[in-house]
């Protein structure tokens, strides 16, 4: 691979981190510690969502974030030529 | 059948099954016995990494210490979890490129330093052996309950299976193993937790039946009744900057543990790390999503089958009346009305459960079957067993292969090499032993601790070697000498010295996270302020980032 071309590839993976890295935070840090007492004003089944978000739907979430970021690096190396 | 019985039978099926596996994927070569050839497919990876991580501390403790936080046990359930992203999206691809044996290796070639690989074998060693002692006191809790034996003589049996399949299979045999015990350990933890959902709600899969039961309502309300705190109220036992703190240290903790680190070297290429990385971490949360359910279901069937219990009542069920005998469990009758009562008041309670107890004794206090008893203990073993076997091969290779061919010896042979390792894993063998025979603390706190160390020394300088080409062996070995002592410092400081947490009442656990911190700008004002990395460093970087070098290039389609 060329210069110029690696470096778009760096550069449209490490754009692909950040933003999956921003929904991480989100879930976790801001939804289930920071923001849990105005979120357990909500009910998501028979319990308060912000406690559901801390204890199932982050987990649930990371999960998730981590065959979107291998499915997503598959695209972009076919895009770049690195693999078929 | 009895308990015992079933209880030896399964213990004896699964290691025979270990053993077995041990003995078929024994080993010759140093690649073989560090890294398992590279060969291992995603899938097996994600299920031995599972198993490798899944220790005696989430089986047996987690579930407990959730049971006794209630919200404030997230903690746990995020900072473990939440450590996988990290690890799948900066770390596992790149050091699956680097493609050497060990997390050392990487730092030593990349800040082409031996006095920094050095300083990450001593963190290496310094984690892991934290680590491994939490370990022992699982195995030294599930055997002195189940086969009735004393502790130390429990765990010599364990360490006798570990050294085996170790010794002989390194890091390929432990692979193999590992898998089998993940199918051991997840089967063991869901069939309790589906039958007591089952019980409890009528719905058999714990998640659903959590979310969508009254159970966690009830559980509040009687809660509330016995004067504690609703369970679902978050910062009942922590600040919620402590809760945070806590957090991110297990989670860039989970991310910088070498034994985990080490896994994604087995697999053959980097989009196989990657995929492997999603699979360990659906894997896990098959249990980190039933052990808050199982939390909860055990909280409340405990207190309403002790709390204000006769105390005739009490002698009448078995096990409670051995698990008092473990003192893990103990009643006392403060005043003499003839009723056990749980408060939150130390001065009146009058049972106390130790929270390493509830996963083990939740099949019986609902009175599930005892082949799902035994089952459970054969899953704990399990838990314990996978993850001291791999944290024995990260001690024995960071000392054979980083500081003996490394350092020490760089002509020695490939026999030579393997010999050393297996020596190695003899002598961490031993020394895991004598920690399990006096167990240093509680197991999950003793975990905290190594995840702390772990955050603290090498996240950033891994993180930073792949994402910033400037930063080089100075702020390398500044930042994470920094970030160890200061961690060691504080935590040594709080837990044995009576030191109060003076930063803004962080707690221990949770001080690794500051530590990171501090190792993060450490390390970058001093790589900016000394000479940047030798070029050869630097296109050793460009050629990490790019996945390709190792398949043949194809044509863009």
């Amino acid at each position: 691979m060329d210069r110029d071309k690696s470096q778009a590839y760096w550069r449209a993976n490490t754009a692909l981190i950040r933003n999956l890295l921003i929904v991480w935070a989100l879930v976790s840090l801001i939804f289930s510690i920071l923001l849990v007492e105005p979120l357990n004003a909500i009910q998501l089944g028979r319990v308060p969502l912000g406690f559901w978000m801390a204890q199932q739907g982050s987990i649930l979430t990371f999960v998730v974030l981590i065959f979107i970021y291998a499915v997503q690096m598959d695209r972009l190396d076919r895009k770049y030529g690195i693999r078929k | 059948m009895s308990v015992e019985l079933w209880t030896i039978g399964f213990v004896a099926l699964t290691f025979a099954l270990y053993l077995y596996i041990g003995w078929r994927s024994r080993v010759r070569d140093s690649s073989g016995f560090y890294v398992a050839g590279q060969g291992v497919p995603p899938i097996a990876n994600g299920a031995a990494t599972a198993a490798d991580w899944m220790s005696a501390a989430s089986f047996i403790s987690m579930a407990g210490l959730i049971s006794f936080l209630g919200y404030d046990g997230s903690i746990y359930l995020m900072g473990w979890t939440g450590g996988y992203v990290l690890l799948a999206l900066l770390l596992a691809p790149y050091l699956r490129k680097f493609g050497k044996y060990t997390v050392p290796d990487f730092v030593g070639d990349r800040y082409y330093s031996n006095i920094a690989r050095l300083v990450a074998v001593v963190a290496a060693l310094f984690v892991s052996l934290t680590y491994v002692a939490g370990q022992m006191r699982g195995v030294g809790i599930v055997f002195s309950r189940f086969l009735q034996v004393d502790v130390a003589t429990g765990v010599i049996i364990g360490m006798v299976i570990v050294a085996f399949f170790s010794v002989l299979g390194g890091m390929k045999g432990i692979t193999w193993t590992q898998v089998a015990q993940y199918c051991v350990l997840i089967v063991a933890f869901l069939i309790p937790a589906s039958a007591i959902a089952l019980l409890l709600t009528g719905n058999p899969i714990p998640q659903l039946a959590f979310t969508f039961s009254d159970i966690v309502a009830n559980l509040n309300q009687v809660q509330l009744d016995l004067g504690f705190q609703e369970y679902t109220q978050p910062f009942a036992n922590k600040t919620q900057l402590d809760v945070l703190f806590i957090t991110i240290a297990l989670m860039v903790g989970t991310a910088g543990l070498p034994h985990v680190i080490v896994r994604f070297y087995t697999v053959p290429d980097v989009r196989a790390a990657r995929y492997s990385a999603g699979w360990a971490l659906l894997f896990i949360a098959l249990l980190y999503t039933s052990a808050p359910a199982l939390a909860t279901f055990a909280r409340y069937n405990l207190i309403n089958s002790l709390h204000n219990q006769t105390i005739e009542e009490v002698r009448q069920l078995d096990w409670a009346n051995k698990w008092e005998r473990t003192k893990l469990l103990a009643f006392d009758d403060k005043n003499n009305n003839g009723r056990f009562e749980l408060t939150p008041d130390q001065t009146t309670n009058e049972i106390t459960i130790d929270p390493d107890i509830i996963v083990l004794s939740t099949p019986e206090v609902a009175r599930l079957a005892p082949w799902v008893i035994a089952i459970v203990a054969a899953g704990g073993l399990a838990a314990a067993l996978s993850t001291a076997s791999g944290l024995l091969l990260v001690i024995s290779s960071s000392v054979a292969h980083d500081i003996y061919y490394r350092i020490i010896k760089p002509d020695a042979t490939e026999s030579q090499r393997v010999f050393v390792g297996r020596i190695m894993v003899g002598f961490a063998v031993a020394l895991a032993g004598y920690f399990g025979i006096n167990p240093p603390g509680f197991v999950a706190q003793v975990v905290a601790f190594a995840f702390g160390l772990a955050a603290a020394s090498f996240f950033p300088v891994i993180i930073l070697g792949i994402f910033d080409k400037r930063t080089n062996r100075e702020g390398a070995i500044a930042g994470m000498v920094t970030g160890l002592l200061f961690t060691i410092f504080y935590i040594v400081g709080v837990k044995f010295s009576g030191m109060t947490p003076w930063f803004f009442g962080v707690s221990a656990e949770g001080i690794g996270t500051l530590g990171m911190i501090i190792n993060f700008i450490v390390t970058i004002v001093v790589s900016r302020l000394t000479p940047p990395p030798p070029l050869a460093v630097q296109e050793m970087v460009e050629d990490l980032r790019s996945p390709s070098g190792e398949l043949p290039p194809e044509a863009v389609h």
